[in-house]
């Protein structure tokens, strides 16, 4: 390459492009390029152009609040949640900064004095419903996931439990989970009664509701996925006369481990937009809550701040889908198995 | 000879789509300890079945299994079994492969530095020592055939069935593998059972060859004694004149005296018969509805 920019031919500009060409042509190079222009390039180009798009288009629609809000706004409205939250948390701290010292005086007066702590109870910020719906979820699915994959792998190993439970299985499964909602509200209301809840009764019955809509595909998907356990494998586990534990452990388990997988993903998927949906329709704190107040707020910003929620309901679904990729990967046998 | 294992007037009938179908039917077997049986027969006649109604995995209809004078309906580490395809654990390494079944036939009577030696000890003798911690899918199918028959072995079985062990293999692996086991039986002694479709294996390794007749309704039909002196040596035999009289003689029975019906009756099954590493099971597998099915799409493409 030296030689060719020193070869009398060529002018510094040539030489540099000549340069940059040679660069550019050199095989490994080509080839890392291509996979980064795969991996980047060309997925920031396709989200420049929605966002020219949403940009251009979100402007000619008129609604009753003002035109629908564009990345630029969203983006705002992004910034001023997050300040929000901070100036809650700042006022929190005031408060029981406050709290704090007048019992100090008054422990100073009369040591013997009865000091409260009050929490504070400012209104929940956005940050903090994004929370309440993560844990409500979390909660959720796993109870499902406790209750669903022994179903699945029993229904799986045997014949008769599964005739038996499959019709069950089969009309439950497509009910939506907000067609129980009233139901789980009523009975959590009536069941769950004590003086100092543990958990909030609204938590309680959007975690329920989501347990609902979480154990099917993970009882399906087991199931399937222990009853096509190679036969021989089976017979292995006849011959050495494995116990039903060593045999659950050793056999059935890592070898329907994908197919339960699939089942806990497709489930917390689903969970997670019904939890949503629920904390819409129940006023049960979360990031549906939040949605749903802002709708019925109404101010000019409203639209872009539902907007800034449903990104970022989007991104964490993204996010709790890869999380669960990535514990299929850590407790995987078959490392070099592509999942996707 | 004193009867170790004996196969009593077994029948077996299978209920199927077109009403039972009797496979087999009254086979009759006497084996005494430490011999090495092989079995032989046309594809579908009924081998598999036969060893695994002696390993226990499949009930006989009539007639049963007596192993050192007490009858066997279950199946038990007392009869190891090596399958066609291997039938490793994949997500276990070959170590733990044969450790799970040490420690579930020895668990409550050797310690564990024991079961450790013992696991160690087996795979040694199958001479892979040198491959413990890899991972079923990362060795070659004689490899796995090996890990298979190590783990049978580590069971200390009284009988070790073995269904066409080397089938998938290719035919120079196979032959490593046959003088391998001989190795092994010289040292063991063990009871064997084999299947095999192989007639130079089954002349081998062999001191009895039992011939099946065809199904359905099969039975064994001849039952050879090879009286040739061990160890035996493939290349030495080649020029045997009495190795090849028991060649002749099983040839003869398959190819003479139970030649294959032109129409088989039971399963039209193609079987790998030289270098395929494709596990038969794939084979077996292939839906049967995939026939009609295409002539389905056919008379809709006509019509
Ligand atoms: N569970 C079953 N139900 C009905 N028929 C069966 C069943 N198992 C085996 N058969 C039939 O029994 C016959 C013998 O089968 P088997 O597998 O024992 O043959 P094989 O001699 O081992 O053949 P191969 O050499 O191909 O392995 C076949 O015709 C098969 O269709
Ligand atoms: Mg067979």
């Amino acid at each position: 390459m030296s030689a060719k920019i020193l070869s009398p031919q060529h002018t510094f500009q040539a030489a540099w492009i000549d340069q940059f060409h040679a660069f550019c042509t050199s095989d490994a190079l080509l080839k890392s390029g291509r996979k980064l222009a795969a991996a980047l390039v060309i997925p920031a180009m396709a989200l420049a152009l929605f966002l020219i798009l949403w940009g251009g288009l979100a402007s000619r629609v008129e609604t009753s609040l003002g035109t629908l809000p564009g990345p630029g706004k969203v983006w705002e409205q992004t910034q001023v949640l997050y300040q929000e939250h901070l100036t809650e948390r700042e006022k929190a701290a005031a408060f029981y900064e406050r709290q704090e010292q007048r019992n100090a005086a008054k422990l100073e007066k009369d040591p013997n004095a009865e000091v409260k702590v009050r929490p504070y109870t400012g209104k929940p910020t956005f940050i903090d419903q994004i929370f309440t719906s993560l844990g409500t979820v979390t909660t959720g699915f796993l109870i499902a996931s406790i209750i669903a994959i022994p179903i699945g792998i029993i229904c799986g190993l045997s014949a008769t439990l599964y005739q038996a439970l499959n019709p069950i299985i089969q009309i439950f499964k497509p009910v939506s989970p907000l067609a129980w909602l009233p139901i789980v509200t009523m009975v959590v209301s009536a069941v769950y009664v004590s003086d100092d809840p543990m958990f909030a009764k609204s938590f309680v019955t959007s975690a329920i509701t989501v347990t609902l809509c979480c154990i099917w595909p993970t009882i399906i998907n087991t199931t399937v996925g222990v009853s096509g356990i190679d036969k021989d494998l089976i017979n292995v586990s006849r011959v050495l006369r494995l116990g039903w534990f060593t045999k659950t452990v050793k056999i059935v388990l890592p070898s329907a481990m994908p197919m339960i997988f699939a089942g806990l993903r497709l489930s917390l998927g689903i969970g997670w937009m019904v939890l949503i949906a629920a904390e819409m329709l129940a006023q049960n704190p979360g990031l549906g809550k939040f949605v749903w107040d802002e709708f019925q707020n109404g101010s000019s910003d409203s639209l872009a701040r539902i907007m800034v929620a449903v990104l970022v309901i989007g991104f964490i679904g993204f996010l709790l889908d890869r999380a669960m990729l990535m514990l299929q990967r850590a407790v995987s046998w078959d490392k070099s198995s592509t999942i996707r | 000879m004193s009867t170790y294992l004996s196969l009593e007037n077994i029948g077996i009938t299978f209920p199927t789509d077109k009403g039972p179908l009797t496979v087999l039917e009254d086979v009759n077997l006497k084996i005494a300890k430490g011999e090495f049986i092989s079995l032989i027969g046309h594809s579908g006649c009924g081998k598999s079945t036969v060893l695994n109604i002696v390993a226990g995995l499949l009930q006989a209809t009539t007639g049963g299994v007596v192993l050192e004078n007490s009858e066997v309906n279950q199946p038990g580490p007392d009869r190891a079994v090596v399958f066609q395809n291997h039938s490793l654990l994949p997500w276990l390494t070959v170590y733990d492969n044969v450790r799970l079944a040490v420690d579930q036939v020895f668990g409550k009577t050797k310690s564990k530095q024991e079961r450790h030696d013992w696991t160690l000890h087996n795979l040694e003798l199958v001479h892979m020592g040198h491959a413990l911690d890899r991972r079923p899918s990362e060795i070659s199918g004689g490899m796995k055939q090996r890990v298979g028959i190590a783990r049978a072995l580590a069971m200390e079985p009284k009988v070790l069935l073995m269904d066409e062990p080397f089938g998938a293999l290719d035919s120079l692996t196979r032959t490593h593998m046959q003088d391998s086991l001989m190795e092994i039986q010289a040292e063991l002694n063990n009871t064997v059972i084999m299947i095999t479709h192989d007639v130079d294996e089954a002349v081998l390794l062999s001191d009895r060859i039992v011939m099946m007749s065809n199904g359905p309704n099969a039975t064994v039909g001849e039952i050879l004694h090879i009286e040739l002196e061990r160890p035996r040596n493939r290349l030495e035999l080649a020029d045997d004149p009495t190795y090849n009289h028991y060649r002749a003689e099983v040839l003869r029975f398959l190819h003479e005296r139970h030649a294959q019906p032109d129409v088989p009756s039971g399963k039209p099954k193609a079987k790998p018969q030289e270098p395929t590493p494709a596990p038969v099971s794939v084979a077996q597998e292939t839906p049967v509805i995939e026939k009609p099915t295409q002539g389905h799409r056919l008379t809709l493409a006509v019509g």
